[in-house]
This record gives C-alpha cells, structure tokens and sequence, in this order.
C-alpha cells in the first residue's frame, strides 16, 4: 500500500508530467486562457489517462514485450514484438478516447457538451502517449501503472489549473508588448516549475 | 531553385517559426535541450521524419478518404518513428537512451500532424518535402539555440568540450545551476519569443 501511495505522491508533485517532463505543452499552453476550460481539460485528461496506461500496460506485457507470447503457445516464446510499441500504444489511446467520447455522449451528455472539442484533441496530447511510454520503459507492474495513470493525470490537471488562474489574474498586469501571450506563459510556467521543485526528493 | 520553393522552405525559420510563432511542438524542445548533443540527435530525427511524413502524406493525398485521414497520417507518422528509433537504437544506443521517451513522442509531436493537415493534404510532394524540411529547421534554430545556451552556462560545455572552465575543476566559471533543470528551458524559450517578437512587431499577440 505504502509503495503504490508513495508513486501517487511521486506522479503528482515531484515528476508532474507537465512542469518537469514538459508533456502537453501545446494544449497546456494553448487552453490555460481561462480556469474554466483547464478544468474542463484537465478532468479529461485524468479520465482518460487512468484508462490508457492500464491499458498499454496490458498490451506490452501480455503481447509485445520478450517472449510474452509464450502464453499463447510455446512456439511463440522467442518472439520479442516490442518495436510495434508506438503503433499500438497510439491506436489504443485512439480508440479509446473514441469509446469514452462515445459513452459520455450517450450516458453523461452535460460533461460530453462541457468538454466539447478537447476530447477528441486528447488523443494526440503527448501527455497520454509520454505517460504509456514511461510506463512501459520504468517496467511498471499493472497495479503500480493504474496508480502512476491516475497520479501523473492528476498531476497534470492540477498544474493547468494552477496556470490558468494565474493568467487571469494577469490580465490587468502591464506586460513588455512583445512578451504578451506565449513568451510570458513561458516565463510563468517556469517559475511554476521552480516553485514544483520544492517536492522534489519527497518520500513517504 | 525558383523564388516560391526558396520561401517554402525559409519562411518557416523566422516569418513563420513552428514553435514561437504557430506554438507547435514545444514538449520535446524544451525536454532534450539540456545538452547539445541530445539536441542535435534530436533535430535530425524530426527533420526526416517531418520531411518523410509531408513527402508521402502528400503522394497519397487523393488516396485517402477525408474521414479516416487522422488515423491514417498516424499510422503513416508512427510507421516513420519506428523506423527513426530502432537507427538511433542501432547506432547510436547511448543517446537514444538518454532521448529515451522523446523519440517516441514526436508522434504526437504537433508540427508532424500540423504539417500534415495544414500543408501536406493540400500541395503537391516537392513543395511538401520543402515545407516539411523548413519547418523541421526552423525548430531546429530554436532547439540549438536553446541546448547552447543550456549546456554553455550549466555546464560550462558546448557539444561536452570545456569552453567555460568550471570552479570546483580549477577554473573561474561558476555554473549557473537553474539552466541545468526544466525551469531553465522555460526561461530560456520565453526569452527567446521575446526576443523575435519585438524584432518582429507583426508577430505580437493581439489581446494580452
């Protein structure tokens, strides 16, 4: 229990997905406008983050890494598929952020409405894809990606957020012209990242 | 070469750069920076891809129906960074190691997929090509530019050869510690886009 909470701590603050490994920045950058829209963003993220990973995490353990064929049969033991990697992880994330569109539509249309057109931009936000990559590359069991999943998703949603509310309050701030909208986001999303570092070496 | 190629491909290092101006593909250039060897390694695995992508995207732009055009540019961008990677891993297995996750992620970089939808689905496979090399230089002067930096002042390095000889190895040059960590690079492109916009006035963000 200790191990998996301390990875939720780990996921979360100390290597937040967005401020120290620098993952979805496009969308982080582009929708932290208001806090509306970044929280909108961010459950999303979460959601379907929590799937993903779990997800991927089975694909590579029980078909593509070394030998994990061999359930199949013995004859296929010696096969080591992992280089078809990025091809599956993409198209599971695909299909499922097509099947969680889906079933919101059908079952939660409020949220489905709320969320409008970041749903579908989710399936290409490295955030998903860098988060199924780490998993597979630190060889996480399947209890511990379920865990880093949802941690690293809530991590990156609280950082959104965070910037978001900044940026409104920056509105009535008298900004350089040429440093207005990007260069200053810039500037503060690497302040925030200072400021992230103070969990760093945290343990529980 | 005729006047419009050349400006397909310069237009997108300054006019048009990917990453200050259409603020695409910021993930993996602020993530491999920290040294310039990474940085370079990295750069020239986007340019092919990018070039490649644009290249047969284009050739296949009447083929593909406009419905299932994202799986199929993905599929078409994944197949070329599995390719990318295992060279890398091939011949140059220790920095691939240290690119570790961001090979894999200029999949979903967004200046491939932008490319891809803006440029590619729409112009003919020579000027794609252009485009797709352009822009991948274009993110290249700001990758460079960043890792020099980055590498200069944290380390004292440029490309793991002593410029700036450091203090606690007998030196003068005291190393500046926060270039060396994620927030540096944040500074660092934040300036950067400072810099080029108010040399470029036309490219300031209208409301604030």
């Amino acid at each position: 229990m200790e191990q998996y909470l301390n990875l939720a701590i780990k996921a979360i603050f100390v290597e937040n997905l967005a401020l120290a490994f620098f993952l979805g920045m496009c969308s982080f950058l582009a929708c932290s406008k208001k806090i509306n829209t970044a929280l909108g963003l961010g459950a999303a993220v979460i959601f379907v983050q929590t799937v993903t990973v779990p997800m991927n995490n089975l694909i590579y353990n029980r078909l593509l890494a070394d030998g994990a064929l061999a359930w199949l049969s013995p004859g296929l033991a010696d096969y080591d598929l992992s280089f078809l990697g990025f091809l599956c992880y993409i198209g599971t994330i695909a299909a499922m952020v097509q099947i969680v569109e889906m079933t919101l539509d059908r079952y939660v249309p409020a949220l489905y409405a709320a969320l409008g057109v970041f749903l579908p931009l989710i399936a290409v936000n490295c955030a998903i894809l860098g988060g199924s990559l780490l998993m597979v590359e630190r060889t996480y069991t399947f209890g511990e990606s379920v865990v880093f999943g949802l941690g690293s998703g809530v991590g990156w949603a609280l950082a959104i957020v965070a910037l978001a509310s900044i940026r409104e309050r920056l509105q009535y701030s008298n900004i350089p012209l040429a440093l207005r909208g990007l260069g200053m986001t810039f500037v503060l999303s690497g302040l925030m990242a200072i400021g992230f570092m103070a969990f760093g070496g945290i343990q529980l | 070469m005729k006047a419009a190629s050349t400006k397909t491909l310069l237009d997108p290092l300054f006019e048009s750069n990917p990453i200050a101006l259409q603020v695409l593909g910021i993930c993996s250039a602020l993530a491999v920076t920290s040294k310039m060897e990474t940085a370079l390694v990295m750069c020239a695995a986007v340019i092919s891809v990018l070039a490649l992508s644009n290249l047969s995207i284009s050739i296949l732009r009447n083929l593909i129906p406009s419905n299932v055009r994202i799986i199929v540019q993905l599929t078409i961008i994944a197949s070329l960074v599995i390719v990318t990677d295992q060279v890398l891993k091939a011949y140059i297995y220790e920095i691939s190691k240290q690119l570790s996750v961001f090979v894999g992620l200029i999949i979903t970089n967004c200046i491939i997929m932008g490319r891809a939808e803006a440029y590619a689905m729409q112009n003919g496979p020579l000027d794609s090509l252009l485009d797709g090399i352009g822009n991948g230089l274009g993110y290249s002067v700001v990758l460079m530019a960043t890792a020099f930096l980055r590498e200069l002042l944290a380390q004292g390095t440029v490309f793991g050869a002593v410029v700036l000889p450091k203090v606690h190895s007998g030196g003068w040059y005291n190393p500046n510690g926060l270039l060396g960590v994620s927030a540096g690079a944040f500074f660092i492109i934040g300036l950067f886009i400072w810099a080029l916009r108010s040399w470029k006035a036309d490219q300031v963000e209208a409301e604030g």
